[in-house]
């Protein structure tokens, strides 16, 4: 190739000496065109050109520029298996690389260019440019050494044109690291649910001219009747309200009643519940130490019945229900003759000591009450302040059936006695009341109303009504106590608040069959022998418990107890056993057949020693006792065996005269043994 | 003359038997009420297209309580549907249309 160069440039020299380059490099191209331009141009001669003649000068020559290469072979020869043979191969490659030069330039929009503009922006940043380059100098690290300052060149344009624009961050393939992480994901779960399709049920009609006809004739009809009928009940709305009013009521009033009776059941069961060993006892308890005991007796405490609307009263009356005879009535009042207020008409039964089963509070004192033995609905009661009443028990309401008024001829003065009597002639019921104001009187049960006769007056001086005028007022005496005879029925007792009794006649109205001066204090009970006909027993507020013969004036027997006597009673049981109870709080049971002296139990029942006992009463089928004091409270007690010794029966015995006998031939017994001048004296008795 | 009054009379009864009349429902108070109303005033826009009005009442009762409605309006037709309990209206209207009403997905 330099050879070609030089015979060019020979042949240029005539002609091409206002070449300005004379670089041996350039291709043969560049010499071509020398040549043509500058053959008009003046010819300068270099030294050592060749001398030719000018026959030699015009010579033509014939150059042909081919692109054979000229060091390329052009007889290459291969031996050649198919034809077996040596054989020239045509084809010989003519290139003939003269220069190379790597170059620096890159596609901006290849891979490398944008890892570059990258970098270049980060050394930029950081200024650290010079570092850049020569980074950028070993990914090309090319054996063309030729290049190198021009690579250099070249590079830095590229690298500042790229460094200026702001490029995204191309990961470093030697500083980058991947990092990956895979969270913890929650397993899959399947739920599913079906719930209950909608309700569906079918329908089916006929939708016809005629259907639908009908229909709106029926409307028409109903909503013309509709409006009659409202025409017609405007004037009875409001009777039917009240009508609706009235039968909510019944309605509910009946739904508590139902509720009433099993809440009384249910009040009975949790009762008797509690007091248990109370119920067991009163069944089945019998004091074995009696045998120990030398014929005295105990009272066993049994259940105390309180109602807590009566606190501040006194029990005033006691009466046992001949019926029900777990039913027994309670007449609260007062005493104090100061402290006067309301009273209460309370009915008690054994089967729950809790609570009362009827209750009738009262404006005055009840002083004393009697039920009807026949009737045991209806009660008699007699109040402070001179009211008598009568009380219907299947009455849903408290106020009593009948009540005696001013005009009715109720006492002036505290009624201190009640009795029913039998039915007079006209089959109507009736019953006495005895007061202070003097007077005994009837009173008959005539349909709605109380008629009243009066059947004695008492007066102080032996049953004359008439008397000393200036005396007449202070010759009534105050009754305070009656008992009528069992059997003779015109006969009875009355006691006085002056110590006196009095045997009437109920025909008799103004004198007295007999007069006994019992006592220096007011009778406070005097009661007929259940047994004998002749036998009664008066108590008294001045310590003493009398037995009379009525036929004779002097007392059989007496006792004299320590404290104010406030009640008396027989035994239903035995005719010689009877019961006190003083304010002593002290219950003193006799029992004549045992012991004419002494009572064979007398016991303190209540806690506190200033409770006063006011009333005793025997049961008249089961052996207890029930008394009341001045606290409101009653308290029953069992008798135990030696309280409840009956006289022995008759062999013979088998009815009830014969019964009886026994029981009067002892006393008759004891009677007669008895002197005739009342004291009890110790001496030889002979006890049939 | 007898021809003049039974028309007369068959206009009067028209007249007196267009209220709306519920033959047989077992919708709560408040829902039979509202379609009940819905179904009037759809018959009485479209007095004379039944379509319209059935379509009418199908599409606001599907939007007020839910897919899907059936509805049928007409004069003489009679009907057996199996509906979801207390979805279900048949009514007369207008003196001679029958509209029932029912919800049945």
């Amino acid at each position: 190739m330099a050879e070609r160069c030089a015979l060019v440039s020979q042949r240029c020299e005539s002609v091409t000496s206002f070449v300005p380059f004379q670089d041996e490099e350039e291709g043969v191209d560049t010499g071509d065109g020398c040549d043509e331009w500058s053959s008009g141009k003046a010819l300068v001669k270099p030294s050592d050109q060749l001398e030719l003649t000018e026959a030699e000068l015009k010579e033509e020559v014939t150059r042909i520029l081919t692109a054979n290469n000229p060091h390329a072979p052009q007889n290459i020869v291969r031996y050649s298996f198919k034809e077996r043979s040596y054989m020239t191969t045509s084809v010989v490659d003519q290139m003939s690389v003269h220069f190379v030069l790597e170059g620096s330039l890159l596609h901006q929009d290849s891979d490398e260019a944008r890892r570059l503009r990258a970098e270049g922006d980060l050394q930029k940043g950081q200024g650290l440019q010079p570092a850049a380059f020569s980074l950028l100098v070993f990914p090309q690290a090319t054996p063309a050494e030729g290049g190198g300052e021009v690579d250099e060149e070249d590079r830095p344009d590229s690298v500042a044109s790229k460094a200026d624009m702001k490029e995204a961050n191309v990961t470093n393939q030697f500083n980058f690291s991947e990092r990956a992480s895979q969270t913890l994901n929650n397993p899959l779960r399947q739920r599913s649910c079906q719930t209950e399709p909608p309700p569906r049920s079918t329908f089916g009609a006929t939708a016809n001219q005629w259907e639908i006809y009908d229909a709106y004739a029926e409307e028409l009809q109903k909503q013309e009747r509709n409006k009659e009928k409202q025409k017609a009940a405007t004037s009875k709305k409001e009777n039917e309200k009240s009508k609706k009013k009235t039968l909510l009521m019944e309605t509910q009033n009946d739904d508590l009643t139902k509720m009433g009776e099993v809440a009384k059941i249910l009040e009975r069961m949790v009762t008797q519940n509690i007091f248990d060993d109370i119920a067991k006892d009163f069944k089945y308890f019998e004091d074995a130490s009696d045998e120990f005991r030398d014929q005295k007796g105990t009272l066993l405490p049994l259940w105390k019945f309180q109602y807590d609307q009566a606190k501040g009263l006194s029990v005033t009356a006691l009466c046992w229900n001949k019926k029900y005879q777990d039913l027994f009535a309670v007449g609260m009042g007062s005493y104090d003759f100061r402290q006067q207020g309301r009273g209460m008409l309370v009915f008690y039964s054994l089967k729950n000591s809790a609570f009362p089963e009827y209750i009738y509070p009262t404006d005055s004192g009840v002083l004393c009450l009697h039920i009807h033995e026949q009737h045991s609905y209806l009660v008699a009661v007699g109040f402070y302040d001179g009211c008598v009443a009568v009380y219907n028990l299947k009455n849903e309401g408290l106020e009593p059936m009948y009540e005696s008024t001013a005009k009715t001829g109720k006492h002036t003065d505290p009624v201190w006695q009640v009795c029913w009597q039998n039915d007079d002639m006209d089959n109507n019921h009736n019953f006495y009341s005895v007061s202070s104001d003097g007077r005994v009187v009837s009173w008959t049960l005539v349909k709605n109303e109380l008629v009243f006769t009066d059947i004695i007056t008492l007066s102080l001086q032996g049953g004359f009504s008439e008397g000393p005028e200036a005396a007449q007022p202070l010759g009534i005496a105050c009754g305070t106590s009656f008992d009528f005879h069992k059997h003779i029925d015109y006969l009875f007792l009355v006691g006085t608040e002056e110590g006196k009794m009095h045997k009437c006649s109920k025909t008799y109205s103004s004198q007295f069959l007999e007069t006994y001066d019992a006592h220096s204090m007011a009778v406070d009970a005097i009661k007929w022998n259940h047994f004998h006909p002749k036998v009664f027993i008066s108590c008294s507020s001045d310590w003493t418990v009398k037995i009379w013969d009525h036929t004779i004036n002097t007392p059989m027997f007496t006792f004299d107890l320590n404290a104010a006597v406030g009640d008396v009673a027989w035994s239903p049981y035995s005719s010689t056993v009877f019961a006190a109870v003083t304010t002593d709080g002290t219950v003193h049971v006799f029992d004549l057949n045992v012991n004419k002296y002494e009572a064979i139990c007398q016991q303190p029942v209540v806690a506190k020693k200033k409770t006063k006992l006011t009333h005793v009463e025997f049961n008249p089928i089961h052996p207890i006792l029930i008394v009341g004091d001045d606290r409101g409270s009653v308290r029953s007690f069992k008798l135990s065996p030696n309280l409840r010794k009956k006289p022995k029966a008759h062999k013979n015995g088998a009815d009830n005269i014969t019964k009886v006998l026994p029981r009067l031939l002892h006393l008759n017994g004891l009677l007669c043994s008895c002197p005739r001048f009342g004291c009890s004296q110790p001496g030889g008795w002979v006890v049939s | 003359m007898a021809g003049t009054g039974e028309k007369k009379e068959e206009a009067d009864y028209k007249r007196l038997h267009s209220f709306p009349l519920i033959r047989h429902t077992d919708m709560p108070e408040e829902m039979r009420v509202e379609t009940m109303e819905l179904c009037v005033t759809a018959c009485e826009k479209f007095a004379t297209n039944n379509e319209s009005a059935a379509k009418m009442i199908k599409e606001s009762m599907d939007k007020k309580f839910g897919s899907s409605w059936h509805v049928v309006i007409g004069e003489g037709f009679g009907f057996e549907v199996t509906h979801e309990v207390k979805n279900l209206l048949y009514m007369f209207f207008g003196g001679g249309l029958a509209v029932c009403v029912w919800k049945c997905s």
